[in-house]
C-alpha cells in the first residue's frame, strides 16, 4: 500500500519500511523549536531530572532552535527575566540555533527557520508554537506541541507516542487572479471545511496553483492549516523548494526531494479552482467565519496590521507597497507593519518598500509577533475593529475582548488602509 | 459527584481560556490567577476559592483550539478543575494529558450550570436530569503517560532507564 508524505517521513524517522495512519510511533526529531516559552520548557526540563542524580543535558544542542519573537524587545521585567534565563540556558547547553533580539539575525521563528536553512524536506520538526505547521511548506512534517512535551523532546530526542495522522489531499487547480493571494486560498479552505475539519489530520497540498506558488505563499498556507484543526500542512518538495533552499537559505549540500506514493491512501480529496476565488475575509470571532469580500466591504476599520508569521514576508510587503505608493493611509486608520525578520526588513528597505509605506503613513515596527496575539504592541480600544494579515481573530486576540479582528491578505489590508473601510483591492483604490 | 460551574459553547480558544497578554507568566504555580481572565465573574470566583476541586467546566466542540500555550491547561489544572467537552483540539488535549488535567470527551453531553454530574470510567451521569452519556476514551497512544501520572514522571522513568 502506498504512503502519503507524512507516512513516508514517519517511516524514515522511526527506522521502519512503512507506517500507516493510526500506527503509534516515536519519531526521532530533526529540529526542536521554541520561542520565549523556552522559559517554561526549561523549567519542565529541569523538573524531569530533579532528584534523579543525572545531569540535565539536552539530547543534541545542534537540533534545538530558540528564537525570541513574541515579546521583543521585552515589554515587562517578567519577560526580560525569562529571556535572560533562556540566554543562560542556551550558553550552558551550547545551543547553536539561537536567535536573540537583533537586527541582523533576529525575527519571527517561522521565518528564521526557513530563511536559515534549518528545515529540510523529510524532517520531523516540532515547535512549542501552534503555527509550527508552517514548515510543511518545505516538505517537512512539522507540528506544534506544548512546553512539557518539548521538555521531553529535549531529554529524549524523540516525540513520544505519536499517532500517525490520516491525510486530506487538497488539489488546487488553475491560476490565481490578480490581487487574489495564497492567503485567500487558505481562508477559503478553512471556511469550507471549518475550524475542526482537519482535526488530527495532515493536509497535503497539490495542483497547478501550488506548483507555481513560491515558498513564501506555501508558508502562508501551511501556517494557517492549523486553523482548520490540522496537525500539519505539507507541500511535496519540488524544484521551487530546492531553489528556495539554495538561493534564499544558502544551503550548499545536496537535498533529496520526494513525493507521496502514487497509490497513497487519503481520507478525503478536496478540489479547489483558484481561478474562481475572490479575496476572502475571516470575520469575528472564529477563523472559519469566512466570507467573500463583497459581503463585508465597507466595514469601518481603525487598525490595519501587515506582518506576522503568516504574511510578513518580502512579497507581502511588496504587495502593500505597490498599492500604497504615492498615496496616503486614511486619517481615521492606523496602519502597522511588522516585517517577519530582520533580513526581510533590510531587503524591504533596500527595495524602497519601507520608505514607500512610511511616506504613505504606515508605522513600520521591528520584526516580531507584534499585536497578533495581544501581548505586546498594537492593542485595540473598546469597540474598535482591526483588519489584519495575521492568523487568528478569536475574541480577545488583539489584546481586547471588546474589539473585533478581521483577517485578510496583504492586498486587501493595503487597499483598505487607503479608505479606512474594508476594500476590494481589485477595484482600484 | 461534581457540580457544573461553567457552561461554554463551541470553539473555546486558548485566547479565552488564558488570554495572550498574560503569557509572560509561565509557571504552573502562577497561571491559575489568569484562568478565563476576561470572564470576570468566573475568574473572581476561582480566585476567591469559591470553586471546589473537581468542579466541571462543560463545553462544546473543539475546546482549546488555537495556540499551543500550555498555560491554558496548567491554569485549570491548578484549581483541579475537570473539562468535559464534545471534543478537544489536539494540542490542548495533549497538554492536558501531559499535565494531568482531567479531560472528558463526551460528544452528546447535556448539562447546565448547577447540574450535579457523576463521571465514571465510561459515562457521564447527569444526576440532575437523570440522563447518562457515553465517554469516548482518550487516545490510546497516550495511555502510558496517563498511567505514569503525567509526562514529567513518564520521561523521568525513561531517562532513568537510559532508554534514550
Amino acid at each position: 500500500m502506498g504512503m502519503t508524505m507524512v507516512e513516508k517521513i514517519l517511516a524514515r524517522a522511526t527506522g521502519q519500511a512503512a507506517v500507516k495512519a493510526g500506527d503509534v510511533v516515536e519519531p526521532k526529531v530533526d529540529l526542536a523549536m521554541s520561542h520565549e516559552n523556552a522559559a517554561l520548557v526549561l523549567n519542565q526540563f529541569l523538573e524531569i531530572y530533579k532528584d534523579t542524580g543525572l545531569e540535565a543535558k539536552v539530547w543534541d544542542p545542534s537540533k534545538i532552535a530558540i528564537i525570541f519573537d513574541h515579546r521583543v524587545p521585552a515589554e515587562s521585567s517578567k519577560t526580560a527575566t525569562n529571556q535572560k534565563k533562556v540566554r543562560e540556558f542556551v550558553a550552558a547547553q551550547g545551543i547553536a540555533k539561537f536567535h536573540d533580539i537583533r537586527g541582523d539575525e533576529g525575527g519571527i521563528c517561522h521565518q528564521i527557520l526557513p530563511e536559515n536553512g534549518y528545515v529540510r524536506p523529510g524532517y520531523v520538526v516540532v515547535g512549542t508554537d501552534s503555527h509550527t505547521t508552517s514548515h510543511g511548506a518545505l516538505g517537512a512534517f512539522a507540528f506544534g506541541i506544548g512546553a512539557t512535551e518539548m521538555a521531553s523532546v529535549w531529554a529524549l530526542g524523540s516525540v513520544l507516542n505519536v499517532e500517525v495522522p490520516g491525510t486530506i489531499k487538497v488539489v488546487a487547480r488553475g491560476k490565481f487572479p490578480k490581487h487574489v493571494l495564497p492567503k485567500d486560498f487558505i481562508l477559503h479552505l478553512i471556511g469550507k471545511i471549518s475550524a475542526e475539519g482537519a482535526n488530527f489530520k495532515v493536509i497535503e497540498y497539490h495542483g497547478e496553483a501550488f506548483e507555481k506558488m513560491p515558498t513564501s505563499g506555501r508558508l502562508t498556507v501551511c501556517n494557517m492549516s492549523v486553523e482548520a484543526g490540522a496537525t500539519s500542512g505539507i507541500v511535496p518538495p519540488d524544484a521551487e523548494t530546492l531553489r528556495y533552499l539554495k538561493e534564499v537559505a544558502g544551503v550548499r549540500e545536496t537535498v533529496a526531494v520526494f513525493g507521496p506514493d502514487p497509490d497513497a491512501v487519503y481520507d478525503q480529496v478536496i478540489e479547489i479552482d483558484v481561478s474562481k476565488l475572490e479575496p476572502q475575509i475571516a470575520c469575528p470571532h472564529t477563523v472559519d467565519n469566512v466570507k467573500p469580500i463583497g459581503e463585508v466591504a465597507g466595514k469601518p476599520i481603525q487598525q490595519i496590521v501587515i506582518g506576522s508569521c503568516t504574511n510578513g514576508r518580502l512579497d507581502d510587503i511588496e504587495v502593500a507597497a505597490k498599492i500604497l505608493k504615492g498615496k496616503k493611509v486614511a486619517r481615521n486608520v492606523r496602519m502597522l507593519v511588522f516585517p517577519a525578520s530582520g533580513r526581510i526588513f533590510r531587503e524591504a528597505m533596500a527595495k524602497g518598500y519601507i520608505s514607500t509605506l512610511m511616506e504613505a503613513g504606515a508605522l513600520v515596527a521591528n520584526s516580531g509577533c507584534g499585536p497578533c496575539l495581544g501581548v505586546h504592541q498594537g492593542a485595540l480600544g473598546d469597540g474598535e475593529a482591526a483588519l489584519s494579515t495575521t492568523n487568528r481573530n478569536f475574541k480577545g486576540r488583539m489584546g481586547n475582548p471588546n474589539a473585533e479582528v478581521y483577517l485578510c491578505s496583504p492586498a486587501v489590508a493595503a487597499a483598505s488602509a487607503l479608505t479606512g473601510v474594508i476594500t476590494d483591492p481589485r477595484k482600484g483604490g | 459527584m461534581a457540580k457544573v460551574v461553567l457552561k461554554l459553547g463551541d470553539d473555546i480558544s486558548t485566547d479565552i481560556i488564558y488570554p495572550g497578554r498574560f503569557m509572560a507568566t509561565v509557571l504552573p504555580t502562577e497561571t491559575p490567577q489568569y484562568a478565563f481572565a476576561d470572564h470576570a465573574e468566573f475568574n473572581a470566583r476561582l480566585k476567591k476559592g469559591e470553586i471546589p476541586p473537581g468542579s466541571v467546566i462543560v463545553a462544546g466542540k473543539n475546546f482549546g483550539c488555537g495556540s499551543s500555550r500550555e498555560q491554558a491547561a496548567s491554569c485549570l489544572k491548578g484549581p483541579d478543575l475537570v473539562v468535559a467537552a464534545k471534543h478537544f483540539a489536539r494540542i490542548f488535549l495533549q497538554n492536558s494529558i501531559n499535565l494531568g488535567l482531567r479531560t472528558v470527551i463526551c460528544p452528546d453531553l447535556e448539562a447546565e450550570e448547577g447540574d450535579e454530574l457523576e463521571i465514571t470510567a465510561d459515562k457521564v451521569i447527569n444526576k440532575t436530569s437523570g440522563k447518562s452519556f457515553d465517554i469516548v476514551p482518550l487516545p490510546k497512544a497516550r495511555q502510558a503517560i496517563i498511567d505514569a501520572g503525567g509526562l514529567i514522571p513518564y520521561t523521568r522513568q525513561r531517562v532513568l532507564a537510559g532508554k534514550k
